[in-house]
């Protein structure tokens, strides 16, 4: 089998979560090898990135080049391309880095790519069976992807379990010499943080969030209605913020805000991973949504299949009443 | 500027569920409805407005069928100058690579200063900008959420994680994937697309394109689907059952008894 590669992205000497998992990934498709992994930088903290890589990589790579000091997709597929061995098959991580580095590079390495996979299913000769997820989530395919000339294979982050490999103690081998001069045709100008904006959802224990179900803004003072006699506040997920109906900080998921409440309301919002991927701390879910088969029905504690247009201002009654009786 | 956008017709899953045919290893398609992908409309806006802004021509294009005609004739409607239909019994069943390759083939033909394309679609891998940008050499960026047009470059944004923002300086001409929520994507009634019907929407095949036949199609396709299915699930929601408001007031009691009420 081709030599399997894992490419890391440090940020300021820190590895991504995603490390530990390609350990995995590697072993479905192999599993007589314990992958290589290839981390770029500069200085000092390319070096604590490679410390921090010992213990979980047999053998790690390193790339050393002040253009690299800050991960630009355009330069890091150029030295990867002067020191990968023909035909490897290279696991990147599908996060906003690996969007931009994984199509182009496949086809300098001149490789078939797999695009976010979320999981192995098996190898069989020159050929592996992975698992996409469709349609936001709503259906599952299996891809055949030859691997003869090698691969780039993009892994979902999260959806492969982190491993460590105790006991190893990885060689670090510099390749910086292999690679010549790097120029960029896009350069890195600045970052800018998102704004918290009038309502800090991330502070909330209780969030009615609603998804593309509330179907118009004109519709969104329902959900608000709810909110206000639970004593909650509105959050979203991306169309509704795509729609310019509320705004970009009330958003959750991947793309927006990381929430922890104790008790979660997904009204008319399917489920994609994106937005799943926004709520930590394992919430009390209950998920309003007129299609029974809605992805985020599989996720949830308690469901309601209904129209949430009328469903809501129900609950928004109830809600009242428990609290009448309760002050009684 | 001259600008091209790759688009592409896909079941609207706003307007579908997704689900397995009667067979069982392929989605049923008989009443799906189809649209332009959602990105790809935003691609197709924001190309309007800098052509708007600085002058110059928007041509969209896609790989497909006489099918796909019908999400041209859309942006035709929008305010696009041309559209073109990549269309050959050889580019059927091409992987992404292959759809690259044909596009890839169109574009050096021309002269664009500006390739968008939407960053994903429903059922794609966000591949085809990436792929293509590193065929033609030209520099490339995923996810870009602004675009600012500052003479022979752009300063463009790109959505990186927790809402945040990345901000690129980047030479023309590049080829840019263009994220949901950049801009506004003007309206298109019956009436417009009326006024477009006319409009003949020229296609291009293979020898047209001069494409090398061993590199697309069925043959070359590397990355290959063999199914749809749906994963063995697991235990999930428990279904409220009941009146509507047996359910609402159901619901009230587990929120309150989880603390919910404030």
């Amino acid at each position: 089998m081709n030599r399997v590669f894992a490419y890391i992205v440090q940020r300021a000497g820190v590895i991504d979560d995603s490390a530990g998992e390609f350990i995995q990934t590697a072993r479905k498709i192999d599993g007589s090898q314990i992958p290589t992994a290839i981390v770029t930088g500069f200085g000092a903290e390319l070096e604590t990135a490679c410390a921090c890589l010992r213990p979980v990589f047999g053998e790690i790579w390193k790339i050393s080049n002040q253009a690299l000091a800050y991960s630009n997709a355009e330069l890091v597929r150029q030295a990867l391309v002067c020191v990968l061995p023909a035909k490897s098959i290279v696991l990147i991580s599908h996060d906003h880095f690996g969007i931009d580095l994984a199509p182009g590079l496949s086809i300098k390495l001149d490789c078939p790519f797999a695009s976010d996979v979320v999981a192995i299913d098996n190898v069989q000769g020159d050929s592996v069976t992975v698992v996409r997820q469709e349609f936001g989530g709503q259906i599952s395919a299996h891809y055949k992807c030859d691997l003869s000339s090698g691969a780039v294979i993009n892994l979902r982050p999260g959806a492969f379990r982190a491993e460590s490999n105790s006991g190893v103690s990885g060689v670090v081998v510099d390749k910086s010499s292999q690679v010549g001069a790097l120029a960029a045709k896009r350069r890195y100008l600045e970052t800018i943080v998102a704004e918290t904006g009038d309502v800090d959802i991330t502070k909330h224990a209780v969030l009615v969030s609603v998804g593309r179900g509330i179907q118009e803004k004109d519709n969104i003072p329902i959900a608000e209605e709810l909110a206000e006699a639970l004593g909650a506040t509105v959050s979203c997920s991306r169309p509704v913020v795509d729609a310019k109906w509320m705004a970009k900080s009330r958003q959750v998921g991947s793309s927006g805000k990381t929430v922890k409440p104790k008790v979660y309301l997904a009204c008319g919002i399917s489920g994609a991973f994106q937005h799943l991927a926004g709520i930590k701390g394992k919430p009390f879910l209950i998920a309003i949504n007129k299609n029974a088969k809605a992805p985020i029905f599989q996720v949830a504690d308690i469901g309601i299949v209904d129209d949430l247009l009328e469903f809501l201002p129900e609950l928004t009654n109830k809600v009242r009443e428990l609290r009448g009786a309760v002050a009684k | 500027m001259e600008i091209l956008v790759c688009v592409r017709r896909v079941p609207d899953t706003s307007e579908n569920e997704i689900e397995l045919d009667s067979e069982g290893n392929d989605i049923a398609r008989d009443e799906l409805v189809y649209s332009i992908n959602e990105p790809d409309n935003y691609a197709v806006e924001e190309a309007l407005q800098i052509r708007d802004r600085v002058g110059g021509n928007v041509t969209v294009v896609t790989v497909g069928g006489e099918d796909d005609e019908e999400v041209l004739r859309r942006e035709l409607a929008m305010g696009a100058n041309r559209a073109l239909l990549l269309s050959d019994d050889a580019f059927t069943e091409s992987d992404g690579r292959g759809i690259a390759t044909i596009l890839k083939d169109f574009v050096k033909r021309e002269k664009f200063d500006l390739i968008l394309t939407g960053v994903q679609a429903d059922d794609g891998a966000a591949q085809i900008g990436g792929m293509l940008a590193a065929m033609l050499d030209l520099p490339f960026a995923s996810l870009v959420n602004s675009i600012e047009v500052d003479g022979q470059k752009l300063k463009i944004s790109r959505e990186i994680e927790g809402g945040n923002r990345e901000v690129n300086e980047i030479d023309l001409p590049c080829v840019l994937s263009i994220q949901t929520g950049l801009n506004e994507p003007r309206y298109v009634g019956m009436r417009g697309i009326r006024q477009v019907a006319s409009i003949p929407i020229a296609t291009l095949g293979a020898s047209d394109l001069a494409v090398d036949q061993v590199s697309v199609g069925k043959a070359a396709a590397k990355v290959v689907r063999i199914d749809y299915f749906v994963p063995a699930q697991g235990q999930g929601a428990e279904i409220l059952r009941g009146s509507r408001e047996e359910k609402a007031e159901r619901v009230a009691e587990l929120i309150a008894a989880r603390g919910g009420l404030r």
